[in-house]
Formats: structure tokens, sequence, C-alpha cells
């Protein structure tokens, strides 16, 4: 490491003011930083010491509980691959091998492209390169099917951090999650790749599906017009075991609903995601499920037990990772009570009710990122009045 | 009362003071600042370089608020009157005399003061040099003596890291403190509330006239802040003053004893001190002097007052007007490899993000140092500031409205409710590293002149 600080000091005058690469400071300190914390001393006034806590940090704890998801996704992949194909004796290695085979490169072009278009707004505004993308850049592949073409992943992605992010001025400013919308802007500008009922989100290679592999996603059966018995065409693929556990066609990262509770429990206990967002989220979707599975009559998709709404689809995912990002969330605690419960009411809303998409995380989470706001406002408004009626009180 | 916070964080230091009375500490030179006050705006210099005097002689005010008189704490020679940016006086500088010299003021017994009038009261706190000893709130003020106070409180314990012990400094002063709160009670109708840790048996327990309120919970339950918002919170058109057990001593002695006496008895502590103890010193004591042949062979940085809330100073500097602790701690001007990933026991964490272990052992004794541990950032909301902020304040939105020079919400959002020290902690735990004191005193500042 002495190397590496000697190195970083020799090449430092470049990077600084007057120096030959001035304008690319910001690429040279999101590297330095990278390596070293810097030493940097607490100003002459005000806290003398500080947190050992810093935004890089908090984004690796992030990072951390999404791998149980990301590794169960690669093994998913290449598990739902060897299905489709009728290779039912493929060992464990050879599914790891073909996910990570398709996983890894998705992985690597939402980081390509997102950090370089970060990096890029860094050097053109002269800030220093915020780490938000750490995790963004992870969450784009997780919710992308594993059939997604590369190109689109980059598109999406390119589109998600200029639109979503940059415009608004960069990391902590954005109104909408930046990878529920890379998700939102493929689905709507390439729905034939994007949507599960009608497509097979099973990765085959050049192979050949063998017959009988329906390859459909619950949801989509769920969803389907001619079904009548959701739980009866479910079988014993879509059991709900095997929907917890995510043995199921489906998004990377986004199958097990158990591999997302890990990143629950990773993210409550380092107090990182709110504990309050996700339980009001599982709360709000399961009341909403059981209150349609109780009304009789409707379609198939409200006559299925509640519990199952919890594992199917990308709930869990868009609930544990996306409704926690603290930037586009509800920012008053109260708030987070009514913002998590929503979003797992509206998600099942949309997935019972709305024909053309039987996923409703997707557009939960983005609707209730532009409602949070307002969610605060009047969180904050309370607040305000029982000040200014103590003020009232007093004058009267 | 009784209080429970349960909001809040103690940060448990190294170095604390051994209740040691360890004597006194004299120094050649004299220090007065009118930078350790907030919002002095037009300056009168009331000495010349030369001027000889005695403790007690007004050697300074604020056009502003003309009827107080800052006094000079030691008697001797006025040797430099330092001037910074646009002349005004940062700094008088008094040469001692080895045996000091005071003003008189009249002699009262405990009865007597009782009998005194508000205006006779006013008249020797404002021209003696006690009058400093109060705070005014909102804003953090030295008081207007025509803004009379609903309530005074005062908190008798201190709950910031390394604080001194009020217990073991004011033993035996009861006389004085109780002199003290008979003054102050002739400025109020309202009432004096003293606020003491919850389940002890507080030498200010004795005091009479007085309001006492327990306060249970880690810090800041000890911050006359969040003890005020609990108990008769200041609206917007009122005035709250506030002391300490430190100024009731020195209000205290100018009735009984007749004198403006700045003798104080603070701690010297932190892990770069070699045995930490408390000391007896006069008010403007030299750093140099102070820390003389008490500190380790070390990189470390020298605070007047806490780590949280107060200010880095050099051997040159001198003891700010209202600290009653020098903490020294070492310096964090290093950099770390992979600091920012690396699993750590020894750095103190509110948070249990990856690698940070200080939760297992919160009881700790932790020797931190100066390094930010990080970049600033953009505002991230984390909802970490409510959990260190016991008072039903919205920290991030009062922040935003600050920065947006938005004075209609910064009142509706409770500004005159906080000062500087009680967003410590959320300085102190900021993901985002910003100067939230700072800002926050901004905010202050531009809603006093608008």
């Amino acid at each position: 490491m002495k190397f590496v600080r000697n190195t970083l000091d020799k090449i430092r005058p470049a990077f600084e003011k007057g120096g030959r690469f001035e304008k690319l400071h910001p690429a040279y300190d999101a590297f330095e930083t990278f390596a070293f914390v810097p030493k940097h001393t607490t100003p002459k006034v005000g806290a003398q010491i500080r947190d050992a806590i810093d935004l890089k940090r908090m984004m690796m704890t992030v990072i951390i509980a999404m791998v149980p998801a990301l590794l169960f996704g690669i093994w998913n992949v290449g598990h739902q691959h060897f299905l489709a194909t009728g290779n039912l004796e493929a060992s464990f290695l050879d599914k790891i091998i073909t996910g990570a085979w398709v996983v890894l490169p998705v992985v690597i072009i939402s980081y390509a492209v997102g950090l370089g278009i970060e990096f890029y707004f860094a050097v053109q505004r002269g800030h220093s390169v915020n780490e938000g993308y750490l995790v963004t850049g992870m969450l784009i592949p997780l919710v992308m099917p594993p059939t997604i073409p590369w190109w689109q992943v980059a598109v999406a992605t390119a589109f998600a951090v200029v639109v979503a992010k940059e415009v608004f001025g960069g990391t902590g400013m954005n109104i909408l999650n930046v990878a529920m919308t890379a998700r939102a802007f493929l689905y709507f500008a390439y729905p034939g790749d994007m949507a599960g009922a009608t497509n097979v989100w099973v990765y085959t290679g050049d192979e050949k599906i063998v017959d009988g592999y329906a390859g459909a996603t619950a949801l989509g059966i769920a969803a389907d017009q001619n079904t009548t018995d959701a739980l009866a065409s479910f079988g014993s693929f879509f059991s709900f075991e095997n929907l917890f556990i995510g043995g199921v066609p489906g998004s990377i990262g986004e199958t097990s609903a158990l591999m997302c509770l890990i990143g629950a429990g990773i993210l409550i206990f380092t107090g990182v995601g709110s504990w309050k967002i996700i339980l009001s989220g599982f709360v709000g979707a399961y009341l909403m499920a059981g209150l349609f599975y109780v009304i009789p009559g409707g379609n198939a998709f409200m006559a299925i037990p509640p519990h199952y709404h919890l594992v199917m689809g990308g709930l869990a995912f868009g609930i544990v990772f996306m409704a926690t990002d603290p930037v586009s969330a509800a920012q008053t605690e109260v708030g987070k009570w009514y913002y998590g419960f929503l979003i797992g009411a509206l998600t099942v809303l949309i997935r019972v009710f709305n024909p053309a998409y039987p996923e409703g995380i997707m557009l939960a989470v983005l609707l209730m990122n532009v409602f949070a706001p307002l969610i605060d406002y009047y969180v904050v408004e309370a607040n305000k009045n029982r000040r200014l009626k103590r003020l009232n009180l007093k004058t009267a | 009362m009784n209080l429970k916070l349960k909001k809040g964080f103690d940060i448990n230091l190294a170095g604390k003071a051994k209740p040691e009375l360890a004597g006194e500490i004299i120094s050649e030179t004299y220090s007065f600042k009118p930078t350790d006050f907030n919002a002095i705006t037009r300056p009168k210099v009331l000495v010349n370089e030369g001027d000889n005097v005695k403790a007690g002689t007004p050697i300074f005010r604020d056009k502003k608020n003309e009827r107080v008189l800052f006094c000079a704490p030691v008697s001797g020679e006025v040797v430099a009157v330092n001037r910074g940016a646009k002349r005004f006086p940062d700094e008088f500088k008094i040469l001692a005399d080895k045996e000091i010299q005071y003003v008189e003021f009249p002699k009262h017994s405990e009865s007597e003061i009782s009998r005194l009038s508000r205006e006779e009261v006013l008249e020797a706190m404002l021209t003696s040099g006690v009058w400093p000893n109060l705070v005014e709130r909102p804003f953090g003020l030295v008081p207007n003596p025509d803004n009379e106070p609903r309530d005074i409180f005062i908190s008798a314990f201190d709950t910031h890291p390394l604080a001194p012990d009020y217990e073991f400094v004011f033993k035996g002063q009861e006389k004085y403190l109780q002199a003290g709160v008979n003054a102050l009670q002739k400025l109020t109708k309202g009432r004096i509330h003293v606020c003491i840790p919850s389940g002890s048996s507080s030498i200010f327990k004795s005091l009479t006239g007085v309001q006492i309120h327990e306060v249970g919970g880690v810090h800041p339950a000890g911050n006359v802040g969040v003890q005020i918002h609990h108990i008769a919170p200041i609206s917007r058109g009122e005035h709250v003053w506030t002391s300490t057990p430190y100024g009731l001593q020195q209000i205290g002695r100018l009735f009984v004893d007749g004198r403006y006496d700045s003798s104080k008895i603070i701690a010297l502590a932190g892990s770069e001190v070699i045995d930490p103890k408390y000391y007896q010193i006069k008010n403007g004591i030299s750093i140099a002097k102070l820390v003389e042949n008490k500190l380790k062979d070390s990189h470390y940085r020298i605070i007047s007052g806490n780590v949280l809330t107060g200010v880095k100073v050099g051997t040159e500097d001198s003891i700010g007007f209202n600290h009653n602790l020098i903490s020294v701690i070492p310096e964090g001007d290093q950099h770390e490899f992979l600091g920012w990933i690396l699993p750590t026991t020894k750095k103190l964490s509110f948070h249990r993000a990856f690698g940070l272990l200080s939760f297992l052992a919160p009881q700790k004794e932790r020797v931190l140092n100066t390094n930010m541990n990080g970049e600033e950032r953009a505002i991230v909301q984390t909802g970490v500031f409510e959990q260190v902020l016991p008072m039903d304040i919205y920290p991030i939105h009062l922040l935003k409205a600050i920065l947006a020079n938005d004075f209609e919400e910064m009142e509706a959002l409770g500004i005159y409710e906080v000062l500087e020290e009680d967003f410590a902690l959320c300085e102190f735990v900021d993901v985002s590293k910003m100067e939230i004191q700072r800002i926050l005193r901004e905010g202050m500042d531009a809603l006093q002149e608008s």
C-alpha cells in the first residue's frame, strides 16, 4: 500500500490546479479516496470528531445485502436454463457457470455505462464522484430478465442515470429510484422483450426448449385470461415453497423471496434500510391481497391466497431494495409507514386489476417515489401545526 | 417534572478527568475575546493599549446591546487589542498583576439579595462582567436586559464527552449557587428551572426557589435546549434565558463577595493528556500555560470546550469564555488505506453499517482522532439525525429551509428552539459530513438580520 500511496502522490500534481489533467481531478479523487480515506480533518469550529461512517461504507453495506440475491440469481439462471433444455442431470457447478456467463456481462455493462456517465458528469461539473451508483449499478442487473439483450441494458442504464438522476443534480437529488427507472424505461420502450407473460424469460442459449416446459412466470399464469384457477395452474412447480426459495423463472435477482429476506435482515440490522418501510410494505401487500381474497367472484388473480403474493414476482426484492432507497423514499419516520404500506398495497392492486402488466412493484415504487414528498409534506405540516397551536394557545 | 429521553448517543472517550483538583494555574496574560459571543455587530472598545484595569473594569461593549458591559477577568495592563476583519476587536490581552485587584461592588447577605429590586440586580450584573454568563434563546445571544425572560433554565449536568462533573466542581459552593439563584429570581416573573440527572443525589437538589426536574437518558439529555423543549418550549416572540452552574457561581460571588471573580474549576481531559485532572483557572487563561508539561509527546489537537461543540485552539490562544473543559485528542491528518471498508472495532460509530463494530462494545472508552472519516457529500436522508435529536423537530427539513434562506419555514420548523449544541450529534453521525452547526448558525444570523 506504500507503493499505491507513493504512486498517487507522484501523479497528484498533474491533476491539481494548473496541472495537465486538471479537469480530470474528480476522477483522480474518486480513485484516491477509493484506496485511502483522505487525511481531511474536522474544521476549526464544530464537531471535532466524526463518526466512522461515510457514504461509501453505507453503499457497500447495501451491495453486501444484495449479494445473496445475486449469487442465487446466478445459480437460478443456470438452473432454469437446464430445466428448459431438459438437462436435469446438470451439476451445481454447471448451473453456476452458465448463470455467471449470462449475469456477469450484464453487471459489467451496467457498471461500465453508469460509472462512465457519473465520471463524465463529475468532471463536467467539477464535483467529486458520488457513491450512489455503486448500489444502482448492482440493482439494475438484478431487475433485468436473463434474456435481456446487452445493448438494452446499456441504453436503459444510460437513460436512467441521465434522466432520472443527473438532470436533477446527481446522488441525493433524484426523485425517482434510478434502477426502477431503468426497468420502466425498458418496459415501455421495448415491451416485446419485457412482458414476462408472453415471453419466455429463460436463457436458452442456442439450445431448444423441451416439450412441456412452459417457461411462464407465476404472475404471467395468474394474469392470463384463460386461467380460471390460478393455484391449480401453478401446479407443484409454482408451489409456495418453490416460489419462496426462488427456483422459478423471473428477473435475475428477484425470484427468491428468501434471499431478499436475508438482504432485508442485513439492511435492518445495519440500520441502512428502514425497517418501517420493509415491514409496512409487506403488511400492505398482504392486507390488500387478503382483501381481494375474501371478496367473492372476480378474476383468478384475486383468488390467490395473500401469502402467495409476497413471494411471487419482484415484490420482495422491490420492497427490500428499491423502496428503502433513502433518497427517493419518504424522509420522515411517520411518512415511511405510509410510504411502505402504499407500495405494498398498490403493487397488489396493479397486479390484480391491470390486464396489461401482471407485475405491479415497478409502477408502485415509481408512483410512491413521486408521492413521497407529498406524504412528507403532510407529516411536516403536522409538526408545524403543533408548534403553531402552542403559540396560539399562549396568545389567546 | 421527570423526563426520560430515549434518543441520543453517548460518546465515551478515553482520558476523563480524575475527580482531583490539582491546584491553580496562573498565566502571565489573560484574554477576553468578543468573538466568543454570537451576533456582536457594533463593537465599542472602552480601553486603550497601556491602560491599567482591575478585574471587573469594563473593556468593551456592543452598541446594539448597550447596557451590557464586558469586563476584564483579571487586573493588569491592557497590552494588546488585536483587531481582525473590518477592525473588529478579536481579542483583548491583559498582562496580569501578581495580586489581582478587584473593582468593589456592594456585598449582600442571602436575605438582602432577595430584597433587592429587579433594576438593582440588573445594574449590578450588567456593569460587573457576570452578565455574559447568561444566554438568551432564541439564537444564543448575550441577553438584552430589556427583554424580560419567560423563564430561566439551568442544566446542572453536562453529558458531553469528557465534560466536567458538576457534582465534583461545585461541591462546597452551594452558598454562591443559592445567591446566584436568588439574584436571577429578580429577573423573571417566570420560574427558575434546574435540571439534574434522574435518580441522583445531586447537590443542586438543596437549592431553594427553583423548580427541580430530573432528566434521564444519554447525551444530549444534559443540553439545556433539549430540556427546555420538553419542559416549556420556546415559541415565537418569547425569550428564555439560560445559564450554567458556572454562571450561578459567578453571579453569586458578585452579590456575596462584591466582586467579579472569574475563577472556575475546569477539566483538562482527553487521551493525549498525561494525567487528566481538574484545575482552578481564571477566565481567558492562555492555553500554553494551561497545558504546559501536561500533554503526551504526540501529534494532537487542543480543543477549547468539548469535542462536539468546541473550537480548535493553538497554544497562543486562550480558553473560551463559556468553556469549562480543554479536550486534547489525536490529530487525524493521516491517510488510511481502504479505511472506508475495512472492519474496525476501534473507530466509534452510531451506525452499524458493514464493518463498523463499535456497537459490540458500547461502554468501551475510545481514543478518537479528528479525521473526517470520509468526504463531504450531498445530503442523503438516512433517518439517523432523528435518532440522536430528542426533540419534536425535523432536522433535515430545518437545515434545508436554512440552505434555501426560507425564513418562514425556519420559524415554522422550530429554529427558535435549537442552538448549535443541540445539533452537534447530528453533525457527528452525518454520513454526508456536512458542517451542520455552521449551517444552523448561518440560519440564525440570517433570521436575526431579516
